[in-house]
């Protein structure tokens, strides 16, 4: 097997995931220029709640096909998050929303630590299983490397929901209000554009792609904790930045190359450094490639040079 | 100072000197001696607030990692004076040392990030301090020297002059536990650390954080050398931190990569919030506020165990819950902290009207 074809896939696989959470950082950010630090959870709650309901579904009708109850468990996290996301920038970055920045970056972290807790206290410390025996089994061999059927699913999945993200942002009414109100709130108000429910339904947005996500990832590794959500939220924020904070095509492109990158790096650190730093520096490139950008880049590569005010 | 004898002032300083050099005895007497640990703890605490208070409440630089260097400190104690490479510089050499490799780690973040504010800063610190702990996590191979995630054991306690604050010592008749050595020991480095920062807030230098924390523009027109100011908050604030982690380590007797996650840092930014950002009393109120807050939460079991007749939420577990709950609130009621700094309470007002 070409090592350098498998890193490939499974770079792509990530990024996959690392880019829709950070479209949904993105969307906050091009509207609110807010960091949504909680995003990360609402990832980890999707997964939680999608393995939840999987469970609870096969126990009361296990002949049902693997696919269908996989895909219901999907069907409740996303409007369980949604209803997340709204409630999350009701309770903590509206009343904010006039205050100096340092108050609505105190609250998201104050509510990401207790979505934390409450998963904690719900689910437990320990790694839940995704039933991953629910999911088609097959492996295909392409130019050298392995790719499962849900590596392919995940691929699919996202091409199809960035298509119509961008559809519904250059497209429709309520994609013409978020440019607006992105552009200019106190105007948009002006022209009849409801900004509260414009920025509302931005958070809905993000969460929905955020459950999507948290059930990929935890679908590819079979597992999901309380804790994913941080790190996970971190490197998505950190794609954003890599392609433009506020850009959803730089979003997507900065997601696909932070996981290109952390998957070639992981496998070829230890050969680069001559066996000194091992493949557990995985985390540490998201966290470089974040440093070297909003240090040398600030706007990212696909972004404004509005941001660097930030 | 003639002055100063005349008035009240100096019997206020006595009653709470007094007052302070009693503590420990009060608090072991009646709330028992993992109660003196806590204390010692939120002396610790209250340096580490007073070093982030210069970065972030004087300079406005918001700094998530600031318990990297608090980490460099600890661990520069660790290496020094551990059988783990068998060293065992004494005292004077490593504590400076500590504070001074923490402060050049300081620049080390400061220069990259000087064109940053805001949120982006906060990011990038954040990502700063992930880094270290990464780092510290993985190095004990093939090379060992952090000994990784098992942390480095059996550090030497403080050894002044002879005299080692790891046991227990009789001095005018009275026995003096560890703690008690390591409580008067603190308080004399918090003391320190008051007096510098109170200095600080009125000198030149002082003057010209809070300048570009209102206006960074400004203040570079107004002739302040804005690289070289920002360079020494992040360096000062560091070295106060790299002081607290040499402290810890020896207190400890042990380090961890663990003791320093991004957790830590948004505890310590926690207090300078609660406590109100720039101002040394609030800060230092803060400080106490969130060590000794969360321990005395460990009792809401017994509470929950006579309210409900068993514990059905581990105290331990409903910490954080509680935590973050009060982070919320505590913006939405009370965005300025407990204490405003005066200048903030002016602007609040001028706000208003």
């Amino acid at each position: 097997m070409d090592i350098f074809a498998q890193q490939m896939v499974n770079g792509l696989v990530l990024g996959s995931v690392y880019a829709l959470v950070a479209l949904g950082y993105t969307l906050v950010y091009g509207i609110l220029e807010l960091i949504n630090f909680a995003h990360g959870e609402t990832t980890m709650m999707g997964s939680m709640i999608a393995i939840t309901v999987i469970g609870a579904l096969f126990g009361v009708a296990p002949d049902l096909p693997g696919i269908v109850i996989v895909f219901t468990g999907l069907l409740a996290a996303i409007p369980a998050c949604m209803l997340l996301g709204y409630s999350i920038e009701r309770v903590a970055y509206r009343p904010l929303r006039h205050a100096p920045r340092l108050a609505p970056l105190i609250t998201a972290i104050g509510i990401s630590i207790v979505l934390q807790n409450v998963a904690m206290l719900i689910w437990g410390k320990q790694y839940i299983a995704f039933p991953t025996t629910l999911l088609p089994q097959g492996r295909h061999e392409i130019l050298g490397a392995s790719i499962t059927d849900v590596q392919i699913a995940i691929l699919f999945l996202t091409v199809t929901i960035m298509v119509a993200l961008v559809t519904l942002v250059n497209r429709t009414r309520l994609g013409r209000a978020m440019r607006a109100t992105a552009q200019a709130p106190a105007v948009a108000q002006l022209m009849g554009v409801n900004v509260n429910r414009v920025i509302s339904a931005t958070f809905v947005i993000g969460a929905g792609l955020a459950a999507i996500a948290g059930v990929m990832v935890s679908a590819n590794y079979g597992q999901a904790h309380y804790y994913m959500g941080f790190l996970l939220g971190l490197k998505a924020f950190s794609a954003a930045v890599l392609g433009g904070i506020g850009n959803l095509t730089g979003a997507m492109l900065g997601g696909m190359l932070l996981g290109v990158l952390e998957a070639l790096g992981a496998g070829y650190i230890g050969d680069l450094t001559g066996g000194f730093l091992g493949s557990h520096y995985q985390d540490i490139f998201a966290f470089l490639v974040l440093i070297l950008v909003l240090t040398l880049k600030p706007s990212g590569l696909l972004g404004s040079k509005s941001v660097e005010r930030a | 100072m003639l002055n100063l004898l005349k008035s009240k002032a100096w019997l206020t300083a006595v009653l709470l000197l007094l007052g302070l050099i009693l503590l420990p005895f009060v608090v072991e007497a009646s709330l028992g001696k993992s109660w003196l640990r806590i204390l010692d703890f939120a002396l610790l605490y209250i340096m580490l607030a007073l070093g982030l208070n210069i970065v972030v409440g004087y300079a406005g630089l918001l700094d998530l990692g600031y318990v990297a260097f608090y980490a460099v400190g600890a661990y520069c104690w660790a290496l020094l004076a551990s059988p783990h490479f068998g060293l065992n510089l004494p005292f004077w050499v490593i504590l400076p040392a500590g504070a001074a490799i923490a402060a050049l780690f300081g620049v080390l973040l400061g220069t990259p990030t000087l064109r940053l504010r805001g949120d982006y800063l906060a990011i990038v610190t954040l990502g700063f301090g992930e880094i270290i702990r990464i780092f510290l996590n993985n190095l004990n191979a093939p090379v060992n020297i952090t000994n990784g995630p098992q942390g480095i054991t059996l550090i030497e306690p403080m050894n002044l002059f002879g005299f080692s604050l790891g046991k227990k010592q009789e001095i005018l008749g009275l026995t003096l536990s560890s703690p008690h050595l390591y409580y008067y020991l603190f308080l004399v480095f918090v003391a320190l650390v008051v007096f510098v920062c109170m200095r600080l807030e009125n000198s030149r230098i002082g003057r010209a954080w809070v300048a570009i924390r209102e206006d960074e523009m400004a203040a570079a027109a107004a002739g302040i050398n804005t690289r070289n100011i920002k360079l020494l908050a992040f360096a000062m604030g560091a070295t106060f931190g790299g002081l607290s982690g040499g402290l810890f380590a020896s207190f400890q007797g042990f380090v961890s990569p663990e003791s320093f996650n991004l957790m830590e840092s948004i505890m310590i930014l926690s207090m300078i919030v609660l406590g109100g950002m720039g101002n040394i009393y609030g800060v230092i109120l803060g400080a106490l506020l969130v060590t000794v807050i969360p321990e005395a939460l460990r009792y809401t079991g017994e509470l929950q165990r006579a309210l409900f007749g068993e514990v059905f939420i581990d105290p331990a577990d409903l910490r954080m819950l509680l935590f973050g709950i009060a982070l919320v609130l505590m913006m939405l009621l009370r965005p300025a902290g407990l204490l405003p700094s005066k200048q903030r309470r002016q602007e609040l007002a001028e706000d208003a009207g």
